[in-house]
């Protein structure tokens, strides 16, 4: 029995604080390289009022799981992850970013995926995780085929963006295939 | 330049009725053949009440240009309501639209209707919303939707293995897509 279940050995997984943590989220909004790679809707800044307001929650939602991501060294925020469940299904969509970009391609957003893996898996008991990626985010990809993740199909033309289209990447990791890794 | 969008052969486009409608829409939820083919969500039957609502947040909405378009599916010949068509989640940045269809009583499939409201329904995407492409969730288990899909030129695009549990199985669920410029050729 793991009981360090949300701890790796670069980063650990933990609450989101908001008022500690959302300056530097602000913060990474503001650069539009990592809006880009991780989001379809039109990049935009945010205020400090709307990040808190999503940091703000009385009571964690019975089907949305979201941490923050910290590096061991130092206690670094780096990023987030977040796992959105549907119980009757077993299924789970994750969603990840890495937002301090010293910390990009160095394999903390990959030991952060595979926690949440082993949190969907082992403590939520789920039968897959799904995750959606673009194709221009060569990166990401090779990431989660690290993590097990495998490509179940693509999008034709879901994003226009720079004058031209791109697919949506669909992946996806059945239990067992983690259980096997 | 067409300008009767809404109008077919057999069925047409209209709003919804909440006074006459949400009576027949509650009879389809009771009908979990209906339900469980339509949507992956657990079905349960609704009261004529809570369709009224559905019906009215729906009006709200729509009133606030929020980008869902939902559309009842009448017979031309005597008015009845016989299913719905609804293009939503769209991404107006993107040029996309997600599709869904229903058809309410079992005695009103595989009559036509449905294939004729996914005509006007893509007409009403491409050439009224200029969407770029528009998709639609299916599942393995419901081959005849697949079937009815693909000859309306949609293609299976992404396929999420074992994502579905229904009677002690598993089924994969299916993303299915089709561009405007492969609607175009198919009208030309």
């Amino acid at each position: 029995m793991n009981t360090s279940l949300l701890q790796g050995e670069l980063v650990r997984l933990t609450a989101g604080d908001p008022d500690k943590d959302a300056e530097k989220m602000a913060h990474w909004w503001r650069d539009t390289e990592f809006s880009r790679l991780l989001d379809s809707d039109p990049a935009r800044p945010f205020t400090l009022a709307e990040i808190k307001d999503e940091l703000k929650l009385d009571k964690p939602k019975e089907n949305a799981f979201d941490f923050m991501i910290r590096a061991l060294a130092g206690d670094r925020l780096l990023g987030f992850v977040g796992l959105w469940v549907d119980w009757k299904n077993g299924n789970a969509w994750v969603g990840i970013g890495i937002g301090e970009r010293e910390y990009w391609g160095r394999g903390y957003g990959t030991e952060a995926m595979k926690l949440a893996l082993r949190y969907a898996f082992s403590e939520l008991n789920l039968h897959r995780v799904t995750l959606g990626v673009f194709e221009y985010n060569t990166r990401a990809q090779r990431s989660y085929e690290k993590a097990g993740f495998k490509v179940e199909g693509r999008i034709r033309g879901e994003l226009h963006r720079d004058g031209r289209r791109w697919d949506g990447v669909y992946m996806g990791i059945l239990r067992e295939e983690w259980a096997e890794m | 330049m067409n300008l009767s969008l809404f109008k077919g052969e057999r069925i047409y486009f209209d709003a919804f009725n909440p006074d006459k409608d949400a009576e027949i829409e509650a009879q389809w939820t009771h009908d979990t053949e209906y339900l469980r083919l339509l949507d992956i969500d657990p079905a349960r039957p609704l009261s004529t009440h809570q369709v009224k609502k559905k019906y009215e947040e729906m009006e709200k909405d729509a009133i606030a240009h929020k980008p869902h378009f939902y559309f009842a599916l009448r017979t031309v010949a005597d008015d009845r309501l016989v299913g719905f068509a609804t293009v939503r989640w769209i991404d107006w940045s993107h040029g996309c639209g997600w599709l869904q269809m229903g058809i309410g009583r079992p005695e009103d499939r595989g009559q036509g209707y449905g294939t004729e409201a996914l005509r006007l329904a893509l007409r009403y995407a491409f050439h009224e919303l200029n969407l770029y492409r528009l998709s639609m969730y299916t599942s393995e288990y419901n081959p005849a939707a697949i079937h009815f899909l693909q000859r309306a030129g949609f293609t299976i695009e992404v396929r999420r293995r074992q994502l579905l549990q229904r009677d002690g199985r598993r089924y994969d669920a299916l993303v299915m897509g089709i561009l405007r410029e492969e609607w175009q050729r198919r009208e030309a």
